[in-house]
C-alpha cells in the first residue's frame, strides 16, 4: 500500500480544508494518496463532491472522534 | 446577490461590497469555482477595491452578527481565498480600471497577484454567456 499523506486542516472552515488538499495535489505526481483531517462538516461532503467533479479517486471517508478522515488518489 | 445561469462553465463575479461577509462569499466562490474546471474572472469595484491595496490598513467591517463570527473562528481570510482561485484555479481577478482611478491608487500599490485594471467594457464582454454573480 503506497505512503499516504496526512493534511491536518482541523479546524478550519469551508472552503479553507478543500483548498489545502488541492494546494498540495497541484504538486503531487499521479498515483501518490492524501488523506484529508477535518472537524469541519460542511468539508467531509463538499471535498468527496471536488474529487468526483474532477475526476480524482475517492478511496473512502470516515468520521473519528468528531474528525473526518477523507481519503483519495490522484489520478491525473 | 443575483445569478444568472446558463449552461457555461463561465463564471463572473462582480465585487462592490467592502464588508466582511460579502467578500467572504465573493472569495468562496472564486476559489471553488476556479479550482473546479471553471473560468472565472473577478471583478473588483466600489467600496471592495480598498481592501486589495497592500499593507490594507483596516480590515473589511462585519455586516451583521455572521460577520463577527468570522473574525473570531479560524476561517479562511477572503484574500488567501481570492490568491488560491488565482494561484491554483487560474481565475483572473481584476481591478475596476474606474475604480483605481477614483481611488487614486497605482496598479503596483494593488495585491501582486491581482490582473490589470479592466474596463466594464471588455468584462461585460467576457462575462457574456455566463454565469454573473455580483456582491
Amino acid at each position: 500500500m503506497p505512503e499516504r499523506t496526512i493534511i491536518d486542516a482541523r479546524g478550519s472552515f469551508c472552503p479553507g480544508p478543500l483548498m489545502e488538499l488541492i494546494a498540495r495535489l497541484k504538486f503531487a505526481t499521479v498515483g501518490e494518496e492524501f488523506e484529508v483531517l477535518s472537524t469541519d462538516k460542511g468539508s467531509a461532503s463538499e471535498i468527496p463532491e471536488w474529487v468526483r467533479k474532477v475526476g480524482h479517486e475517492l478511496l473512502g471517508t470516515r468520521e473519528e472522534a468528531g474528525v473526518w478522515h477523507i481519503a483519495l488518489r490522484k489520478t491525473k | 446577490m443575483a445569478s444568472v445561469t446558463s449552461m457555461s462553465n463561465k463564471i463572473s463575479i462582480v465585487v462592490v461590497s467592502g464588508s466582511l461577509e460579502r467578500l467572504q462569499m465573493a472569495a468562496m466562490i472564486a476559489s471553488v469555482g476556479a479550482v473546479s474546471g471553471n473560468e472565472v474572472t473577478v471583478f473588483l469595484s466600489m467600496n471592495a477595491l480598498r481592501h486589495f491595496t497592500r499593507g490594507a490598513g483596516e480590515p473589511p467591517p462585519a455586516e451583521g452578527p455572521f460577520g463577527r463570527l468570522l473574525q473570531e473562528k479560524k476561517a479562511p481570510g477572503f484574500k488567501q481565498l481570492f490568491r488560491s482561485a488565482a494561484e491554483l484555479g487560474e481565475a483572473k481577478i481584476h481591478p475596476c480600471s474606474m475604480a483605481v482611478d477614483v481611488l487614486g491608487v497605482q496598479p503596483s500599490e494593488l495585491e501582486p497577484w491581482l490582473g490589470q485594471p479592466l474596463g466594464l467594457t471588455k468584462f461585460l464582454s467576457d462575462a457574456h454567456g455566463g454565469q454573473v454573480w455580483s456582491f
